[in-house]
């Protein structure tokens, strides 16, 4: 009796600047496996489906249990991540090819760091006074947790990115994931000190004007974050905002 | 004249406290890590942070979460820096809370906590389940405010190779490997913080992370740093089974009310459903009415190992019980451990709210790792203005975080790691901050032949990794070390049987020798890196099988049969591990208990 195999093929890059190839993979067929169990079958057999070794496919990982956000690659055409996607749901056929919106760097393996650098920019953090004992922070809401608990489980996989129509070479919107991270410092008590610089951010080029409301991201969230609420809520911020400053800021 | 420089090794939540205390101390840091920090391991931690501020009223206090950590550990940790930790939680909680990490909150808007092992009290504050993401990400954007200020530098997908010291031995830098080009670099750094998790790979598949080969303190091992207690390693209770790895499921299910049971009849068919209330052998709350099923991690894994192998128990005939939860409203069920529950949903495609969950024991964390330093004042505590805080044996070398030995002796309570991670990365950076002050030389004005000669050591090294061309497949000798360690070096240990496991380890290095590897490539050439991985792993499973076969009792996470007691007489003691020409060598040195007497350890 022939074992149940999967045919899994890998679009494969060996450096930044060479061209793809298409490689093909045949592997034993095993329940509840997930793509990295077959990446790491792949790993302990180097055989392409022809026979031949070559270099066991490359891709990124780290948890394997859906909180990193390290593993995202294109499955079947979806972003998603590797580990939590379970063979059993995708029939015997596979495809896998890197991210599109980011530069590839090896086979699977791409670069996200426009996603870190945005961070960077939106200024996604508390501007905390220092690490010394300055007794409880401020009071929040059970509601306002669960809101802020709920952006704050974006992993930066790049899911939301690679779904957005905005999210492009030729565009310089920041992203989904970035935005939500503005709104989720920008609801914060401490951060509220902080709302004008916050939101004036947000308006600038890039920010959340550049948003197009297609509402792909939420639909490929991993993690279910509601990223469309913040855009909504970054917007009504940004609004006031902007609204303000055409009246009051001596600069305009 | 420039700020200092420091190098950090590791970006999870020690790393990254660290940094942010170096950076604020007036340093700047070069950050190394193997992914991009905010993926670090730490995010996989689930259940919470332990700090005693008593907002139950239940008259918890620091003094009691010492008490309970130095119990939980069987009187193996020096006592002086468990005191320091716990003393120090509240404060390290409030940071947190500070910095922005979305807690669970009453309906009065402040911290809510919850029950877990080891102790009677609602200790342990919580972000749903996915506490460790929380914390993590709080302290990534922090060091992302250090980075945008020009403070710190990352460099993400760069792996820690080994030291560069100097005629002194003095450590004076790090050699590390671009992944992204495969190229050697060496960096100064007045001194060197290693913060690199656990060893969890070395035993194949256990819920640790990819990168948590402990392959960073291996190699500091292997230039002279002393490794503890190698042979501590926890296996948790509760996770569920993988083919790529084990996943955690945390403690916080039993801290909110799950219950761990078994059906009383042996190879009942029965879906867990039909079985009624009185033929379920509830046999964590039966043997251990006070704890109940918040038992210590070592003893809950001794049951159901008792259970399933000894009593021949398990669900299925299988080493496999039930952790239950079907009790629980889902509207709790969802608010307090959401994150967990899709995980047992992703990947076992059952709903834990409707049926009860099947687990089984996978390796955790490791106790041990790299012997480090204090110093005590008078009343016990950790004096925090002492450079030997966290120190290594080797001069301008520290290391914080699950690479050390310190705070949890033979066993880590629930809900302690992510506390000692942060306690560690604030005392051990200012320690390394004084140290640098008072170095007569500066790294800065070390000889650059230095660098160049480890650089071109390791640049040889490695392309002499990369010419191996022998029949081994690296992955599947892999595989085969965590088969062994994981069969012979865990739950229950046996003299004759770690002898045998020794020798199978030596054989394995031999092997290693002849493994061939088909990737040539320039970037990212991941099974190169993890060739040079595994020599370091199997270095490490060597001192946790030989710490585990010299150690005759049995003592928190280390147990044998054949020595079924704890003996203080002869082994309330630290293992040390060196590594010499001839291969490891082990001494021992006594614990600190100046504060707290060691008593027998009962949880009934």
């Amino acid at each position: 009796m022939g074992e149940k195999t999967i045919e899994i093929k890998v679009l494969r890059k060996d450096a930044p600047d060479a061209p793809s190839r298409w490689e093909r993979f045949r592997i034993p067929h095993r329940p509840k496996w997930n793509i990295v169990s077959c990446l790491m079958e792949i790993q302990r057999n180097p055989v392409n489906a022809a026979g031949s070794p070559t270099a066991p496919v490359v891709w990124d990982q780290n948890c394997l249990e859906n909180v990193c956000g390290s593993c995202t690659m294109l499955v079947n055409g979806r972003a998603r991540q590797a580990c939590a996607t379970l063979v059993d749901s995708l029939g015997t056929a596979i495809e896998l090819r890197p991210l599109t919106k980011f530069p590839t760097l090896r086979d699977l393996v791409v670069d996200r760091t426009p996603m870190f650098d945005a961070l960077k920019k939106v200024k996604a953090w508390i501007p905390v006074d220092g690490t010394h004992d300055l007794g409880p922070g401020p009071l929040l809401s059970e509601e306002d947790q669960a809101l802020r608990y709920a952006l704050s489980q974006c992993m930066t996989c790049g899911c939301c990115m690679e779904a957005c129509p905005e999210y492009n070479s030729g565009s310089k919107f920041l992203g989904p994931a970035p935005m939500a991270q503005s709104y989720l410092f920008l609801i914060h008590p401490t951060g509220r000190l902080h709302q004008t610089e916050l939101r004036r951010i947000a308006l600038e080029p890039g920010g959340i004007n550049d948003c197009g409301n297609a509402q792909n991201c939420v639909r490929v969230c991993p993690k279910k974050v509601p990223l469309t609420e913040a855009i909504a809520g970054l917007y009504r911020e940004t609004t006031i905002q902007w609204f303000r400053d055409l009246f009051s800021r001596p600069d305009r | 004249m420039s700020e200092p420089r420091f190098v950090v090794v590791g970006g999870g939540l020690a790393g990254l406290m660290a940094t942010i205390r170096i950076v604020e101390l007036g340093g700047e840091v070069d950050l190394f890590s193997l992914v991009p920090v905010r993926r670090s391991h730490s995010v996989c931690a689930q259940g919470g942070i332990n700090a005693a501020v008593n907002l139950k009223g239940e008259g918890d206090s620091p003094e009691q979460h010492f008490l309970d950590t130095v119990k939980g550990g069987d009187f193996l940790a020096n006592q002086p820096l468990p005191k320091g930790m716990c003393h120090d939680a509240p404060a390290i909680i409030y940071m947190l809370e500070r910095m922005g990490v979305p807690f669970s909150r009453t309906p009065e808007g402040r911290l809510d906590f919850r029950r877990f092992g080891g102790t009677l009290y609602h200790r342990t504050a919580f972000a749903g389940a996915t506490t460790g993401q929380q914390l993590l990400y709080a302290l990534d954007e922090q060091v992302r405010r250090g980075e945008a200020d020009g403070r710190v530098r990352k460099f993400e997908f760069w792996e820690f190779l080994g030291l560069v010291r100097d005629g002194e031995g003095v450590c004076r830098g790090i050699v590390a490997l671009d992944l992204r080009t495969m190229q050697v670099h060496a960096f100064r750094g007045e001194a060197v913080l290693l913060a690199t998790g656990g060893p969890g790979l070395v035993f194949g598949r256990s819920t640790n992370s990819v990168t948590n080969t402990g392959s960073a303190a291996a190699a500091a091992y292997l230039e002279g740093a002393i490794y503890a207690n190698p042979e501590f390693i926890q296996v948790h209770p509760t996770a569920i089974p993988g083919e790529d790895k084990h996943r955690l499921m945390s403690e916080s299910a039993r801290g909110e009310g799950g219950r761990v049971w078994v059906p009383r009849k042996k190879g009942d068919p029965r879906p867990p459903g039909e079985v009624p209330a009185a033929e379920r052998h509830y046999f964590l709350e039966e043997k251990y009415p006070r704890y109940g099923n918040l038992v210590p991690r070592d003893i809950g894994t001794r049951e159901i190992y008792d259970i399933c192998v000894n009593q021949g128990l398990g669900v299925g005939g299988e080493m496999m019980v039930y952790l239950d939860l079907t009790h629980i409203p889902r509207e709790e069920l969802d608010r307090k451990l959401g994150g967990i529950l899709e995980i047992y949903e992703i990947f076992v495609g059952d709903d834990p709210r409707e049926v009860p969950m099947k687990i089984f024991p996978a390796v955790h964390y490791s106790m041990g790792g790299l012997w480090v330093d204090y110093e005590a004042t008078r009343d016990g505590l950790p004096d925090p203005s002492s450079p030997r805080n966290h120190g290594t044996n080797v001069p301008g070398l520290y290391a914080v975080g699950e690479c050390e030995y310190q705070y949890h002796g033979a066993n880590r309570l629930g809900a302690n790691a992510l506390l000692s991670c942060i306690y560690a990365g604030k005392i051990g950076a200012l320690a390394a901050t004084r140290y640098a002050a008072n170095l007569r030389s500066s790294s800065e004005g070390a000889p650059s032949s230095l660098y160049e000669s480890e650089k071109a050591r390791w640049t040889e090294r490695f392309a002499a990794l990369s010419r191996m061309a022998g029949p081994e497949n690296p992955y599947r000798l892999h595989q085969e070390l965590g088969e062994l360690m994981t069969r012979e070096v865990t739950i229950v240990r046996d003299n004759r049987r770690l002898e045998a496991a020794d020798g199978k380890l030596q054989e394995m290095m031999e092997r290693w020798a002849r493994i061939g590897l088909t990737d040539a490539g320039a970037h990212f050439n991941y099974p190169l890196a993890f060739v040079n991985q595994l020599r370091n792993m199997l270095e490490l499973a060597r001192i946790i099988t030989l710490g585990a076969l010299q150690r005759d009792e049995s003592r928190g996470a280390h147990y044998k049969p054949a020595f079924p007691r704890r003996d203080d007489d002869h082994w309330l003691k630290t293992t040390l591990a060196r590594r010499a020409l001839e291969g490891p060598v082990l001494t021992y040195e006594s614990v600190d208990t100046s504060l707290v007497r060691p008593v027998e350890r009962r949880y009934d």
